[in-house]
């Protein structure tokens, strides 16, 4: 190949920007991606976790001798163990929620049903199961607490008797002048309750890990599929006294967490304890039902009392609400989600006065974690459900009264009443956008053709907005004594002896294809094309990249980790052109690099492969430069540019970027049945600057995959008693591919001023299906009963009792004229 | 009264390699395939059969293997995701379309989705979108929201001859 073609390939395009194939794809078709249960370790052994079949009960006695004597057991652990061996684990909450005990098996009291009450070793899976059977466990049941309103309540059950209450935290947010906001309005809409419900990502790769100690070096090896493995280390290091230098995380492929997998941790400290107890490699994978009945649950929140101050011509003033968040029985990465949810206070609109009673709960109930859409989500369904309530209520248009509503393009960036900062977008434009997407204009003509035919048309609109790269300072506005702010990851760039280059990065990818996306930033940085830059996969502790924050959660890698690679390569780069100007005695800016080799501009005899810099810095170093110190061995740490939130205002930008996405869809309604037929779904997309642009749209399509999932099929519900009714896939009807459209997207790019690059952290998706299919069922009822949609699950058997609601129910929605 | 026995000896094939091991009668295939035999590229998702990660081809029909015991695979001829590519590492073109398509992104239902498409291309040549969605119902993903998988098999059934 000539060197002006190579110039050509080079000079015409970036790498980034391009939806090259992906890296990972290679081993991932082929069956030999490493998950963690594909760990094998010599003289492994398996452990089973015995879990409570009670939502409430205390625990008079545990029996594990006959369990012990089982063929194949080497060890069991129980809560009177744990107890010994185990501090509790820190919580995030201030005294008194802080004052709850969280142990990895349930010490004294079983909180959930589920919830791990002993440990069985052995050295098969089927031993350890078969010997699980045998331990006997003497409940005495105990009355449960079901719902957040319940856990309220004075005479019902503390679950935590030391916290005197059931509340984890409680917070009064208030901007703006919600009072004043009343005063000027025309009227106000008043809502009496909307119910935000209980469901999970549920990956197709449970929770698992294999967990070795060295007492040599004191020691444990953790391979593992936790998603924030740094976190889980300041969780489990002081709770279990282990020193954290000493706990080695190996994350590889991980087949999908969608949050699910940051609390994991509690799991992987019983795996650590059995290790150390049996000197024996542990290796534990969750099953199915232990997973949706023990994982990680999204957030439940119920809002009350809501009051909207509107005028006549549809603009909205502000806010009013009490929002009670149900946490369930622990709550381990909670209460963040308590102040996450300010990142988007006012959504996509202009509305500066909100005053939001904020109260989380712990109920008897598998405990909730980050779940795709983190606490944002419950907040932005509550906004959009309130838009469509307005714009119905007062006969207004719902696409009028959102572009009204919305942040303007030319306002951008725009400072929202808490103190975030919207970066940038053009939210009217990605409405346009969706609305094409559906052909919005004819399907309106057809509802009206179809009017009293039986017929049930529904158009519906969800704006979100996709807040990422978070400011963990915020966790102080929760309890202001956390030493947590700002937000990080690392990357290492270097060239190996060969030349060979390689890039580590402190993330834990399940499936964000960041292996692809960073070969094209140090491909279009050092002069290569991706194939020659090697990725390693997942998070290493022990290579020394990562920071306390380092993972894969809340939209933030193409800013946080593309940013640390970006600033690694640089300075690899710089360190090959110093290397090389100093070789051919020329300045270093006259150095380039093509095709894996630096040489002197317009000088194509002075070159030098990669090859020939590796063996001078650490092969041949006689025949370095004078005076050069380079290691061709990168490490930069971004950090984007946070300060600390004013905690008693509870106000100041709590994440770098903001993408948008807009939905919107149309249903058929069966009237007979209540069921919802998507008849088109539309998806527009703004995450700023696209490096991969087919990742992105595949974030899209997950993202509104699993929101219709939430918003048709999939709950967590539990009976009075505590009892989950749909612990396993018979009951707990994961979205199959008969039941999602062909899902439309399109995308706009509106650079962000604040990243390296433009780009936006994204993948989340605001849970925008949940909003646009409430919003479309909500244009069907009112064709009907005008009954009101006030919960995010909306099942056939729901649509079809909200058909049949009595035209003269209590809607639960009053319009108030003020004469003040 | 005699015992039922509670381990047999089996003889498989898989992906072209015959296998003769001793199983307790209760061994699931699916553990069977990934832990006597440690081929780790079948997976294992649920207890119940509906997510399909473990799908494997036995005797030519495709199966959920954790629905199916190991001794009721005695003598069958088994192939798996590991088996797909050529002898020479270069794809199959289901595993081509997929990479091509974006059809996966964590890659762990990934397997038993590719095996559920070739069953399905094998025995349909030309599925329409509806007849794709049906044949890989059995198949849960929670990153893709299907799109891309739908359009990866689409793009071989509208194939004149397909390769399979």
């Amino acid at each position: 190949m000539s060197q002006t073609l190579t110039e050509d390939k080079v000079s015409i395009k970036t790498w980034s920007g391009q939806s090259i194939p992906r890296k990972e794809d290679g081993r991932l078709v082929k069956g030999q991606g490493r998950f963690a249960d594909d760990i094998r370790r010599h003289h492994e052994a398996h452990v089973y976790l015995l879990r409570s079949p009670y939502g409430h009960a205390r625990i008079r006695a545990v029996d594990v001798s006959a369990a012990e004597a089982a063929p194949g057991v080497i060890a069991t652990l129980t809560g009177a163990e744990v107890h010994f061996l185990q501090k509790p684990f820190m919580q995030i909450a201030p005294l008194p929620g802080g004052y709850i005990e969280d142990y990895c098996l349930a010490v004294d009291k079983v909180r959930f049903m589920g919830e791990p009450v002993v440990a069985v070793l052995a050295e098969t899976a089927e031993a350890a199961r078969d010997a699980a059977d045998l331990v006997e466990v003497d409940y005495e049941p105990l009355p449960a607490l079901i719902t957040g309103e319940d856990a309220l309540k004075d005479d019902g059950p503390v679950l935590h008797g030391k916290v005197g209450s059931n509340v984890v935290w409680h917070g009064l947010y208030d901007w703006g002048s919600i009072d004043e906001a009343k005063r000027k309005a025309d009227k106000i809409v008043k809502i009496d309750r909307l119910h935000f419900h209980r469901f999970t990502s549920t990956p197709i790769e449970c929770n698992a890990a294999v967990v070795e100690y060295y007492p040599g070096s004191e020691e444990y090896t953790i391979w593992c599929n936790n998603t924030m493995p740094q976190f889980a280390a300041m969780f489990m290091g002081p709770a279990l006294g282990i020193p954290t230098d000493r706990m080695h995380f190996i994350t590889q492929d991980i087949g999908g967490s969608f949050g699910n997998k940051i609390t994991n941790y509690v799991y992987i400290a019983i795996c650590a304890i059995l290790a150390k107890k049996s000197g024996r490699p542990v290796r534990w994978t969750e099953y199915r039902t232990d997973h949706i009945l023990g994982g990680s649950h999204g957030n439940e929140r119920t809002f009350l009392d809501i009051e909207v101050p509107v005028k006549n011509d549809g603009t909205i003033l502000g806010i009013d609400a009490r929002a009670i968040d149900d946490c369930g029985a622990y709550p381990r990465y909670e209460p963040l989600g308590s102040v996450i949810w300010s990142q988007v206070v006012p959504g996509a609109y202009q509305f500066r006065n909100v005053r939001v009673d904020y109260t989380q709960v712990v109920t008897n109930k598998c405990p909730v974690g980050p779940n795709r859409g983190y606490s944002r989500l419950q907040h932005l369904w509550m906004l959009e459900r309130v838009i469509d309530i307005v714009a119905h209520e007062l006969n207004l248009d719902a696409v009028a009264i959102r572009k009204q509503n919305y942040i303007q393009p030319e306002q951008m960036p725009y400072e929202t009443p808490n103190g975030c900062v919207y970066d940038s977008g053009d939210y009217p434009r990605c409405l346009d956008l969706a609305l094409d997407l559906i052909h919005y204009d004819h399907w309106r003509q057809r509802q009206r053709e179809l009017s009293g035919t039986g017929k049930l048309i529904g158009i519906g609109i969800g704006s979100t907005l996709d807040s990422g790269t978070n400011n963990f300072g915020q966790a102080r506005i929760i309890n202001h004594d956390l030493p947590f702010s700002g937000n990080g990851e690392v990357s290492n760039v270097k060239l190996d002896l060969y030349g060979e280059v390689v890039v580590t990065i402190g993330t834990t990818p399940q499936g964000q294809g960041h292996e692809t996306t960073a070969a094209q930033v140090v491909a279009d940085l050092l002069g290569l094309h991706p194939d020659q830059v090697r990725v390693l996969i997942g998070h290493d502790n022990g290579r020394n990249v990562y920071t306390g924050f380092s993972g894969t959660y809340a939209s933030q890698f193409a800013v946080t980790g593309l940013g640390a690679v970006r600033g690694a390569a640089l300075k690899l780069k710089n360190e090959i052109e110093l290397l090389a100007a100093g070789i051919f005695g020329a300045a270093p800016d006259a150095i380039e690099l093509v095709d894996g080799t630096a040489r002197v501009k317009g000088k194509a005899e002075m070159a030098i492969p990669f090859i020939g810099l590796a063996n001078i810095v650490f092969a041949n170093n006689a025949t370095i430069p004078d005076g050069l110190d380079v290691s061709l061995n990168c490490t930069y740490t971004y950090r984007p540019s946070f300060k600390i939130p004013d905690v008693e205002r509870k106000f100041g930008n709590l994440t770098l970027t903001y993408a948008t996405q807009i939905h919107a869809c149309v249903i058929e309604v069966d009237e007979a049945t209540g069921e919802t037929k998507i008849l088109e779904y539309g998806a527009a997309d703004d995450s700023g600057t696209l490096i991969h642009p087919q990742i992105v749209e595949g974030q899209v399509h997950g993202a509104a995959g699993l929101g219709i999932g939430a918003a048709l099929y999939e709950a967590l519900e539990y009976d009075a008693e505590g009892q989950m009714i749909s612990p396993n896939f018979y009951a707990y009807k994961a979205v199959t591919a008969v039941d999602v459209p062909m899902i439309k997207t399109a995308a706009i790019e509106s650079p962000s001023p604040f990243s390296p690059n433009g780009a936006k952290g994204m993948g989340e998706g605001g849970g925008a299906p949940l909003h646009a299919i409430c919003s479309a069922l909500q244009d069907v009822m009112y064709q009907r009963t005008r009954a009101i949609v006030s919960d995010s699950y909306n099942p056939a058997e729901r649509v079809y009792r909200l058909l049949r609601q009595s035209e003269t129910a209590n809607r639960g929605v009053h319009v108030i004229e003020n004469r003040a | 009264m005699t015992e039922p026995a509670k381990s047999k000896t089996i003889r498989v094939t898989v992906d072209g390699i015959e296998y003769t091991r001793d199983v307790e009668a209760r061994t699931l295939l699916v553990r069977f395939i990934r832990e006597a035999l440690n081929h780790t590229g079948t997976h294992f998702g649920c207890d119940t059969g509906h997510c399909g990660s473990c799908s494997v081809i036995v005797d030519g029909k495709v199966v959920k293997s954790c629905m199916v015991l190991a001794v009721q695979a005695d003598g069958a001829d088994i192939e798996t995701v590991e088996g797909l590519a050529n002898p020479d590492g270069s794809l199959h073109p289901i595993q081509q379309a997929f990479s091509q398509y974006h059809a996966l992104q964590c890659g762990f239902c990934t397997p038993g989705v590719l095996m559920a498409a070739k069953y399905l291309l094998e025995t349909n040549p030309h599925p329409n979108e509806e007849e794709i969605r049906r044949g890989i119902k059995g198949n849960l993903c929670r990153c893709t929201g299907y799109v891309n998988i739908v359009r990866a098999i689409q793009s071989l059934a509208n194939e004149e001859e397909v390769r399979v």
